[in-house]
């Protein structure tokens, strides 16, 4: 695949997104969940976007999604694939889509997380076809 | 609501598409001069500066001074293409409250001279979705093909009927002598240009360039003091999108909120307009437009501008009769101030007679700025030749 070629960028990571970064060098897809409205949301925040309470905590997610959308960029020195994915748990992510046949995606297919290393070697998820 | 009018007294927009020996802020000031003379007005009538992100340094500090000028009122809001759009609607306000009677905006940039077309500014690390995006590398064709894509599968829509938006923008480039793009395309040739980002073609993007443009808005004393045809802003608005929280819906854009708020106000509905200026960064933004602005039902677009519906002659909604960024020009990579400057030629009666829509007065103008498939921001403008 091309994909083995690619650089992926080291992700600029705040402080108060740091568990999500380290849950990933775990394996695990983390989301925040709010405690008081019980809404899920991303990307991940200290305060909840739909109620503004402060009461949030991370959940982990099963890993699981559809592509909600896709694009590969066929111009880029190696070739990608741009990808929203709506979890399981419910909001809607971007990623990549990866170790695929990019012409044969579709929309709505399942797909489950997997992990890659960035050039700093911090992990981050990608999705790969279930 | 209190309303004080507002008019468009003087409209500019650079000539060149390469600016290998113009400077950014010369193309500022070329665009400010440029649209003063149309005016008629002097340098020491402008009281309001508004400028994007486009000027270097401090921004409106930068040009305010390179042409030592004297203002009461600074707005430097920034939403990227559709700026000079929301800078209009603001230039309203601030006649309306007194804060200036003559407001010059402008925009302009370099980046194809200066080798950075598709150099995007440095993500702020700051900017809390930048650990979430940036690493899988977003860029300007992929999220607004993904939007494509969306729409492509919620609704039946092909790439043929997107490929009739270049088609019409080319049909009208032929007429500009500044055009970049002055060929008429096909359908088929759409198709067969190389895929850019699947199932964006390369003819389904604007064009890359340099240049810029200018408008002066003033209040109605000194608009009809002028020797001007007078152009009114009968109704503004902006709004916001972005990805709500992980509630991404990609089939609507900001011109959902800013457009119906804007006909409200105008007390107007979309078959009222007689041209439309719609940001054309892809095919698929205007064909997003044209739904939200309530110009045909959502999920209709595809099928409202194929067969040339958007050609001017030919059609029942001309659009971007100068070419728009499709064909055009997209100066500084943002297409908002040509949206403004050829609605309001329309108007005029000033556009090219091959593309003129007979007895134009009422036209809009809507830019998107930002991304489409996350944060943008809509400005939506309806403009009345009285």
């Amino acid at each position: 695949m091309n994909q083995k070629t690619r650089k992926i960028p080291a992700p600029m990571i705040l402080p108060d997104t740091q568990r999500f970064w380290d849950a990933a060098n775990e394996g695990k897809l983390l989301i925040k969940r709010c405690n008081d409205c019980g809404e899920t949301h991303y990307y991940p925040r200290d305060v909840c976007p739909f109620c503004l309470s402060t009461n949030t905590e991370w959940q982990e997610t099963s890993g699981r999604g559809t592509i909600y959308s896709f694009s590969t960029l066929w111009r880029a020195e190696v070739p990608y694939t741009l990808a929203f994915v709506t979890l399981d748990e419910g909001p809607t992510m971007l990623t990549n889509i990866v170790d695929c046949d990019p012409k044969a995606l579709e929309v709505g297919q399942a797909v489950r997380v997997v992990f890659r290393a960035a050039e700093n070697g911090q992990h981050l998820p990608m999705f790969t076809p279930a | 609501m209190s309303h004080t009018d507002a008019y468009i007294v003087g409209a500019y927009e650079h000539p060149t598409r390469k600016a290998d020996t113009l400077s950014v802020l010369r193309l500022h000031a070329d665009v400010a001069i440029g649209a003063l003379d149309d005016a008629g007005l002097s340098k020491h009538d402008i009281d309001g500066y508004f400028c994007a992100g486009d000027l270097p340094g401090l921004g409106p500090a930068t040009l305010i001074e390179y042409l030592d000028l004297r203002v009461r009122h600074i707005d430097s809001t920034e939403c990227g293409g559709s700026a000079p759009i929301v800078h209009v609607a603001h230039a309203v306000q601030a006649i309306a409250t007194g804060k200036c009677n003559v407001a010059l905006v402008t925009l302009a940039g370099r980046p194809r001279a200066a080798g950075a077309a598709l150099a995007l500014r440095p993500p702020d690390p700051d900017s809390p979705d930048v650990a979430f995006e940036q690493p899988y590398r977003p860029s300007t064709h992929n999220m607004y093909a993904m939007a494509a894509r969306r729409h492509m599968y919620e609704f039946g829509t092909t790439s043929e009927q997107l490929a009739w938006i270049k088609v019409a923008a080319s049909h009208h480039a032929q007429h500009n002598a500044n055009a970049m793009l002055r060929d008429v395309v096909t359908v088929e040739e759409v198709l067969n240009s190389p895929m850019v980002s699947d199932p964006l073609h390369r003819l389904d993007c604007c064009v890359m360039s340099d240049g810029g443009g200018a408008v002066i808005v003033a209040r109605p004393e000194i608009a009809r003091s002028l020797k001007r045809p007078l152009v009114k802003i009968r109704a503004a608005a902006e709004a916001q999108k972005d990805s709500r929280g992980g509630k991404v819906d990609l089939t609507y854009s900001a011109a959902a909120f800013s457009g119906p708020e804007a006909f409200a106000a105008a007390g107007l509905k979309p078959s009222d307009i007689q041209y439309v200026s719609l940001y054309d960064s892809f095919t698929i933004t205007v064909l997003l437009q044209l739904e939200d602005l309530g110009f045909c039902a959502k999920g209709e677009g595809g099928r409202f501008v194929q067969d040339g519906n958007l050609i001017s002659g030919v059609g029942k909604l001309p659009f971007n009769t100068d070419g728009g960024g499709l064909c055009n020009n997209h100066p500084a990579n943002r297409g908002g101030m040509t949206k403004i400057i050829e609605a309001v030629r329309q108007l005029r009666g000033e556009a090219h007679p091959a593309v003129q829509v007979p007895n134009c007065h009422l036209a809009l103008a809507n830019g998107i700025g930002g991304s489409l498939a996350s944060r943008h921001t809509a400005g939506t403008l309806i403009l009345e030749r009285m």
